[in-house]
């Protein structure tokens, strides 16, 4: 990062955000931490089988065992018919199973709940699910998504007649915002001096693995139904449960308390929610649920799982002429909350920054009996980025070009900017020269290319390979007639409230819902700026609907870029209303009245007046402006009127040691224009854990399904995250083009670093062994993948003996195949 | 998640220990760092009716010597056993395997002992231990006996452990000025081998003398590459002598497939890390 001088603003000051000292001393309010009096606990009874009938369910002897309530299921509670909700019909077809609060007869993926424990205590809960007796009939799982979009295949919905839920088609040539990609293609083959370059990409299955299991806590004994709620999205949540169950919106109440990470794992209304509001409705108690890390591995929604068949025509001298893009999606079992609109999001994207005459995008939705994906850090514009940037690079390639170069021939000049695209979207701003050359410098690209070249001739087994990826995306979501356009079952607009109180002291409310972003610090800063107030004299509140009445929660990267201007707005409201009380007090028009630094002055002259003493002035109520309301305190609603259009540059060395396949990052280079920076150190942060995600995608994590559709590495003994040991120190610094799309100029931070270091990294390892004859590597690029591509270079034979991996782990490094149960002696 | 019911037993002595033990009969376990008894607890693995928890026994933690072993009590922690002198003086494998297990906040729970006990094969410290020619002292109602590590591991967590005994101390003859190394792959940097490989060697006047080397996830116990010792010996230690002594790195393994390695590259691992680990070793 840039070290530059403090600045005299609050605005770009890299303040310590006041949220730590909570969250890290281990003093903070979880949901879990959440106990009313009264209380009664559950524990789901969760299929060990993908696919199934249920024959029967024997609750005798959980009913009898220590401390239980009762044992329900789906007709015990009267909730067969309850359906979870899916917010996105990308298509008038689509078709969505309803995704029942407990299995109805059938289970659809392992992990699914069949039945629910209720008992005095957490532990009484548990053992008792041990001893609910389900009798399963077996059915074969359906589990390869390409297989199941095929005529006749086995259908995870026999009633649905397809595994297919919907295909989406975007057009240009049909949208009228570019030409016909078929007619390109067919003109490139046609055409001597152009080529076509056909691949096949793979986005391997994630588990968004936040930090704090999911959680939820209801209280029915008071007028209002109190949902306490490890979620991003309190006021969907509370709409939701009115659409789910029934209950009046304004019958409920719902708080996220610290909420522990989420990276979009935690935007979806779930069955154990809606539950714990059944159960509590039923007892009349207080009822919690808080899942095991297993439980949260196996059945909180996964991300990305797609497979991606792309073709390119380019002109031999580098000029893209079309990209058509063929996406199988899966699904998983049921819809999630917004999962089909997950690949649609990404259709938008895949011109990144290129200037493309002709785009096609089809994609097909894809039922299968697995835990069901959705939104995961970057929901669908990382798996775009990946395809485009993986293709600049195999065209860099095939032309023999430098890969840098032949991004910047195709790339949107900064001079081009506002730029119409391929896809419909108008790019505000942007300078790619301007990224792309710093990254450069911090990178020393001359200086590794030599010593790239110098390994290759030497024949060193540690070969240097070196990845770029540029990108942008479209942040802010979203403008509500877009969405509206989209067929999203909701507006994108973002609502703030500010109050002064009579001490001067200042209340604002938004409907952001963080969950570790550090909104309580950057929206401090914000409206310190525009009242001229004491950064520790704003407070910012959130997560609670009768707090924050209004709001639709945090995700792709909105919270600033539309709930950051809504406070902007409701606080020029305050000021103006404020302006009119100081005209009065002052004895002044209020045409002569000026205001900065928290002063309202009468031009011309040295009298003034404090916000503090206009606020109190109001609260006094004494003497003020006839006609006016004696209140400072401004509600806004902010709906934008365009994304806004964050970019960057990506560069990465690594070693790969041929020997072993293994591949040890050296240095991570990352520019990114992310607009005006309201806290550098936020942004850094948000950097950093962005990149170690997109990174670990690229070479360590993948949820493995068994053939019985077992996810075996529901652990995170074997489901492998990255530490910081496992990564190297990383060179961030922002360039900023200011977004013109709003007042703060800026554009959204929360993504970027999962959105290029995946493609930089598989650009990078490809580098390293693509002149030994390596083309491709599927991610995550393990050493024992690496090292196999290479043995199939050389022409050796490098069959894969079949992993014998026979259940998740236990904290154990090993399973014994005789005990794959893993009792230890 | 929340382990079943059991029984809690916190004895003060080996004595204590051992009839306890007995009282509680075969479902017993006994809880020492609890690094890998507590996961396997709570994922309900395992379903113990009493945990005996040696924790309370001071005796256990000790490290001493005699005038030919380093004596380290069974409960001592990853560590303690990392920074103890007398272990590092004269038997540095040992700290040089322990540093890898892990992070630092097992390594201060787990113990030596348990780790050995539990004789996980994907764990650092059985090759190290088989490669030294350890001797564990094993307690029980009748008193005490000594196996040598080569008798020890029998399975995948399996050990001559009888039932109603308890591992008590591990003791290690003393390899003063002997070149050591571990060379350990893993996925992450904070996860267990997927192979490592032990080695000790005695250099006198530029060659090999003696050659000690164990092999960490090659088969359901640790491994001595005894065909890599046997071409070490009577060598000066160079590039092309380990290189050629490594080729027998897998003889006599049975290398386990999991969806992190499948067999072969095992194997192609166990060659590589050998050569790799002597080099070092000789430095």
């Amino acid at each position: 990062m840039t070290t530059t001088a403090e600045p005299t603003t609050e605005i770009g000051r890299a303040r310590v955000r006041k949220e730590d000292q909570r969250l890290i001393t281990g003093r903070s309010r979880y949901t879990d931490s959440i106990t009313p009096s009264g209380t009664v606990h559950i524990a789901v009874v969760r299929s060990t089988i993908a696919r199934a009938t249920i024959n029967s369910i024997d609750k005798s002897e959980a009913e009898k065992a220590p401390g239980v309530f009762g044992v329900y299921t789906a007709a015990d509670l009267g909730a067969e018919e309850v359906g979870l909700p899916c917010a996105w019909p990308i298509t008038p077809d689509q078709k969505a199973p309803q995704r029942p609060v407990l299995a109805n007869g059938r289970v659809n993926f392992s992990g699914e709940g069949v039945a629910v424990v209720v008992a005095r205590s957490a532990a009484a809960a548990r053992d008792a699910v041990e001893l609910v007796d389900v009798d399963y009939e077996p059915l074969d799982p359906v589990l390869d998504m390409e297989a199941a979009a095929q005529d006749g295949a086995e259908l995870v919905h026999p009633d649905l007649g397809s595994n297919v839920s919907a295909t989406w088609v975007f057009d240009s040539a049909a949208a009228g915002t570019g030409g016909d990609v078929s007619e390109a293609i067919k003109a490139a083959e046609a055409d001597d001096d152009q080529i076509v370059v056909r691949r096949r990409f793979r986005q391997q299955r994630l588990i968004p693995a936040f930090m704090e299991p999911r959680s939820c806590v209801v209280d029915p004994t008071g007028e209002q139904l109190t949902i306490w709620a490890a979620t991003q999205v309190p006021h969907i949540l509370r709409t939701m449960t009115t659409v789910t169950l029934g209950v009046p919106e304004s019958k409920l109440r719902v708080i996220a308390p610290d909420v522990g990470g989420g990276f979009g794992g935690k935007i979806g209304v779930l069955p154990e929610e809606m539950l714990c509001v059944l159960l509590a409705q039923k007892l009349g108690k207080p009822v919690k649920w808080t899942e095991t890390r297993s439980e949260c591995m196996l059945t909180a929604h996964h991300g990305r799982d797609q497979i991606q068949d792309l073709v390119m025509a380019v002109r031999k001298d580098g000029t893209i002429t079309g990209f058509d893009v063929h996406l199988y999606a899966d699904m998983g079992a049921y819809l999630g909350l917004v999962g089909p609109g997950v690949p649609i999001l990404g259709a938008f994207m895949f011109n990144a920054i290129y200037k493309m005459p002709a785009l096609r995008f089809t994609c097909s939705n894809v039922f299968t009996n697995k835990t069901l994906t959705d939104a995961y850090r970057g929901a669908g514009r990382p798996e775009a980025t990946f395809a485009i940037e993986r293709m600049m690079d195999e065209v860099a390639v095939e032309l023999g070009r430098d890969p840098v170069e032949l991004r910047e021939q195709n790339w949107i000049k900064h001079d081009e900017f506002p730029y119409d695209t391929v896809v419909g979207l108008t790019y505000d701003t942007g300078n790619y020269e301007q990224a792309t050359q710093r990254a450069m410098e911090l990178f020393d690209y001359a200086g590794l290319r030599r010593e790239q070249e110098e390994r290759r001739r030497s024949g060193d087994p540690v070969q240097l390979g070196i990845g770029i990826s540029t990108f942008t995306e479209m942040c802010g979501l979203a403008p509500s007639r877009v969405l509206g356009s989209l067929d999203y079952g909701a507006g994108g607009w973002e609502a703030a409230n500010v109050r002064m109180l009579a001490t001067g002291k200042v209340e604002v409310t938004t409907g952001a819902s963080a969950h570790g972003q550090g909104h309580e610090t950057a929206f401090s800063q914000i409206v310190a700026d525009k009242l001229g107030v004491g950064f520790d004299d704003v407070e910012i509140l959130h997560g609670d609907t009768q707090v924050a009445p209004k709001g639709l929660d945090t995700y792709g990267s909105r919270s600033l870029v539309v709930g950051g201007i809504a406070i902007v707005n409701a606080a020029e409201k305050v000021i103006e209303k404020a302006k009119k009380i100081a005209a009065h007090l002052l004895e002044a028009s209020e045409d002569d009245i000026e205001f900065a630094n928290g002063q309202f002055t009468v031009r011309g002259t040295d009298k003034g007046k404090a916000i503090q003493e206009i606020a109190f002035a109001a609260f006094m109520a004494h003497d003020y402006p006839e006609g006016m309301e004696p209140s400072l305190d401004s509600d806004a609603v902010f709906d934008p009127e365009n994304f806004s259009f964050p970019h960057g540059t990506h560069l990465c060395a690594m070693e790969v040691d041929t020997d072993t396949g293994r591949v040890n990052l050296r240095r991570y280079v990352c520019v990114d224009d992310i607009g005006n920076v309201i806290n550098p150190l936020i942004v850094e942060g948000q950097v950093h854990g962005g990149l170690a995600q997109g990174i670990a995608q690229a070479l360590f994590e993948e949820a493995n399904y068994d053939e019985s559709g077992t996810l075996v590495n529901a652990t995170f003994v074997d489901y492998t995250l990255p530490s910081a040991a496992d990564l190297p120190s990383f060179t961030t610094e922002t360039v900023s083009t200011p977004s013109t799309t709003n007042p703060l100029g800026v554009k959204g931070v929360g993504e970027a670093g999962t959105i290029a270091s995946t493609p930089a990294i598989v650009n990078g390892v490809l580098d390293a062994v693509r002149h030994l004859g390596v083309t491709e590597i599927e991610m995550p690029t393990t050493s024992q993948r690496v090292w196999r591509a290479l043995q199939v270079a050389k022409g050796h034979q490098a069959q894969q003996t079949p992993s014998d991996t026979h259940s998740p782990g236990a904290g154990l490094g090993s399973i014994d195949p005789n005990n794959p149960k893993g009792e230890v002696q | 998640m929340i382990p079943a019911k059991f029984d809690y037993v916190r004895p003060s002595s080996v004595e204590e220990a051992v009839s306890a033990l007995q009282q509680a009969g075969e479902d017993a376990k006994i809880l020492a760092g609890g690094q890998s008894l507590l996961p396997v607890l709570r994922l309900r693995m395992a379903a113990p009716s009493t945990v005996i928890d040696l924790g309370g026994i001071p005796e256990l933690k000790r490290i001493g010597e005699d005038d030919q072993y380093v004596m380290v009590g069974a409960m001592a922690t990853h560590h303690e056993v990392m920074r103890n002198d007398l272990i590092k003086q004269h038997v540095e494998l040992i700290s040089q395997a322990t540093e890898t297990v892990a992070d630092p906040q097992v390594r201060h729970r787990g113990t030596l002992g348990g780790a050995l006990a539990h004789a996980d094969p994907a764990g650092d410290l059985g090759a190290a231990a088989l490669a030294l020619d350890a001797e564990f002292v094993i307690l029980g109602s009748g008193g005490t006996r000594l196996v040598p590590a080569a008798e020890f591991f029998q399975d995948y967590f399996t050990t001559a452990i009888g039932e109603g005994e308890i591992l008590t101390m591990i003791r290690f003859p003393k390899y003063t000025g002997w070149k050591t190394h571990y060379e350990k792959f893993n996925r992450v940097a904070q996860a267990w081998s997927m192979v490592a490989v032990a080695v000790a060697l005695k250099v006198d006047g530029g060659s090999i003398s003696e050659a000690r080397i164990g092999l960490t996830n090659m088969g359901n116990v640790p491994i001595r590459a005894t065909g890599v010792e046997r071409a070490l010996v009577g060598q000066a230690a160079g590039p092309d002598v380990a290189k050629a002594a490594a080729e027998h790195a897998t003889e006599g393994t049975s290398a386990p497939s999991d969806a992190d390695a499948a067999a072969d590259y095992r194997e192609h691992l166990a060659k590589v890390l050998t050569g790799r680990a002597v080099l070092a070793a000789a430095g």
